[in-house]
């Protein structure tokens, strides 16, 4: 391959050279792609052809019963000049992961490292506590018992006891606190994957560094994630970003579970809701897949932004 | 890596050194940490309360956080509704165990295989692979349900196990977690050594790679497991006996008021399963963590 780079212009090798290098370097690679085979001929699959077949029918009117019919951008217009409902799901779910995104994140961060601070004995009993709401099936209910809009809504009754409020506050149908009551159920919630891998990154780091590192002048725990842990969880920083931003763009369930399938004034209303509502109730197949598009867009504008930011850590 | 940046002397002297950590820092840090998990376990407590509770007890409002005559009912009325099963309910079970074990199994095994090549080798293609998994994570997953199912009726795998299991062995998440792991802590110097003791790939990969990565797998395991089990196969299986236990459950507790306690004790049940595979899981990370990284001061 080297070769090929050096030579100037002129005698570039033809086409057929070239492919010949390629399938020379690729039968001498033989063994890497044994080992992907199985999971890339899967993944290509059910992942990556069903995505392409997605984005092609987000150009297309498709209701499941007749054959998708090409319509071009018509979707995308339709989202931004006419659908008015879309526009405000775009603002709350920007509004929405802006808030949940880096914070969940800086959650997940903080309580796996604090936990891995202590002794082993207590660490995997905390890491359930922590991990608990993600797997504990109904663990919506208690905080729908806590902002319950009547006065025997926990919180309600405390604050009409303390004499704060002189009648129950509408935490989930009341425009003015919905979005906030939704937030601090989610980021509640938020200790799962991200955490999980931060815990098992955590573990993996050599003693020997921070032994070499303590020779080497490092006085306390701060210095020792700065100049330490942090360097070597780059990676693991970055899956945990990913996670956070699909969690945070793409919620919908913990919403709707919370503020029900038609909130108020459509205040707690996201693009997932919307896609949603549109390819599982309306069956307009082709609409919702021109929503997941646009989703995704965002998201991965929002993923390179923040791998920018985290090559300036260590 | 700014470990690498450490002196060799001082890594080869290290070996009796402490690390500084003041006990004060400790019992702060233990304290936030333990009210914190607390509220975190509410609804995991409540939960499991409500399953104790006879049926009396469960409707009281406001609710009781822990059953004031604690009793087994609950779960003696499931075990004969279970009895009452058309399908025996070990059917069920063992549906749910045989997606679990091979979905989750193919999930570790061809991940981290995929993931080693991705982490240690290097071939034509492998930047736009890696790029597809990154970018896949970031597609929302329900769109892709027509596709799939138009892709599993083209295989005429509608209506048996592997329309659930093999989609698993394809899940993104765990590639990208098993590459990082093996990236980050898998030397190259170890597998360069064991190619030079005349090591082949596979024996690099099952007896240097995946020791080292336990703690990753083993985090795998946890949430490939999680998301199997709570499978209910809603879209692709529909013959009776080809369904999973939580499906069966959900349709013994859809009884109405008077099976609340029933579906207080299913719930428990339910979850039982996946926080056992975890206290096992969990346990063990930090066992290996206790002869390779830090132990506790």
């Amino acid at each position: 391959m080297s070769a090929t780079v050096l030579q100037p212009a002129v005698t570039r090798p033809s086409f057929r050279t070239r492919m010949g290098h390629l399938w020379e370097e690729i039968k001498a690679n033989k063994i890497s792609y044994l080992f992907i085979a199985p999971f890339l001929i899967i993944f290509a699959t059910f992942v990556i052809v069903p995505i392409l077949v997605s984005v092609a029918l987000s150009f297309t009117y498709f209701n499941m019963v007749q054959p998708p019919r090409w319509v071009g951008w018509q979707n995308y217009l339709t989202l931004f000049l006419e659908d008015e409902v879309f526009l405000i799901a775009v603002k709350n779910t920007l509004f929405f992961a802006a808030i949940t995104g880096p914070l969940s994140y800086l959650m997940c961060f903080v309580a796996a490292w604090l936990i891995n601070e202590l002794n082993p004995k207590v660490r995997t009993i905390l890491t359930l506590m922590f991990y608990a709401p993600s797997i504990s099936a109904n663990a919506y209910l208690m905080w729908t018992l806590l902002f319950s809009g009547d006065s025997y809504g926990y919180i309600n009754g405390i604050l009409l006891y303390w004499g704060v409020i002189d009648k129950p506050i509408l935490w989930l149908q009341d425009p003015q606190y919905m979005m906030t009551v939704v937030i601090i159920v989610v980021l509640w919630m938020s200790l799962g994957v991200s955490f999980l891998t931060f815990i098992a990154g955590l573990q993996g780091i050599d003693r020997v560094y921070y032994e070499a590192g303590a020779i080497d002048g490092i006085r306390n725990r701060w210095q020792e994630l700065w100049y330490i842990t942090l360097p070597m969880m780059k990676h693991h920083l970055m899956f945990g970003a990913i996670i956070s931003i699909t969690n945070s763009f793409a919620a919908a369930a913990q919403l709707q579970a919370l503020t029900g399938p038609t909130p108020t004034d459509w205040a707690t209303w996201t693009i997932m809701q919307h896609l949603n509502d549109y390819g599982y109730v309306r069956y307009e197949m082709g609409y919702a897949s021109a929503m997941a598009v646009l989703l995704f867009l965002a998201m991965v504008t929002v993923q390179r932004l923040v791998q920018r930011l985290l090559a300036k850590i260590g | 890596m700014t470990g690498k940046g450490f002196s060799a002397m001082s890594i080869l002297r290290a070996h009796k050194v402490k690390l500084y950590r003041s006990t004060t820092g400790d019992i702060v840090i233990f304290s936030i940490l333990a009210v914190i998990a607390a509220f975190m376990a509410m609804p995991m407590v409540y939960t499991i309360g409500n399953a104790f509770k006879p049926l009396s007890e469960i409707f009281i409002f406001p609710p009781q956080f822990l059953p004031r005559h604690p009793t087994m009912d609950n779960f003696y009325d499931l075990f004969v509704l279970m009895g009452q099963s058309w399908v025996p309910i070990s059917r069920y079970l063992f549906n749910s165990l045989l997606i679990v074990a091979l979905g989750t199994a193919g999930n570790v095994i061809f991940g981290s295989l995929c993931a080693y090549a991705l982490a240690k080798h290097n071939f034509p293609g492998k930047r736009a692979i890696n790029q597809a998994i990154l970018l896949s994570l970031m597609f929302a997953g329900a769109v892709l349900l027509i596709p799939h199912y138009l892709i599993m009726s083209y295989l005429g795998w509608i209506n048996t196990y592997w329309a659930i299991i093999v989609p698993a062995w394809g899940a993104t998440l765990g590639v990208f977690l098993m590459r990082n792991f093996i990236e980050h802590m898998v030397h190259d110097t170890l597998l360069e050594a064991a190619r030079m003791d005349g090591a082949s790939e596979w024996q690099c990969y099952w007896h240097v790679v995946m020791p080292i990565v336990k703690p990753a797998w083993l985090t795998l395991i946890i949430l490939s497991f999680q998301q199997l089990w709570a499978d209910q196969g809603a879209l692709f299986l529909y013959a009776e006996e080809l369904k999973p236990l939580p499906y069966a459950l959900s349709q013994i507790i859809g009884g109405g008021v008077g099976r609340a306690g029933v579906a207080a004790a299913v719930t428990v049940l339910l979850m039982a399963v996946p926080i056992t595979v975890f206290v096992i899981n969990q346990s063990q990370i930090v066992e290996t963590m206790g002869t390779s990284g830090i132990t506790g001061e």
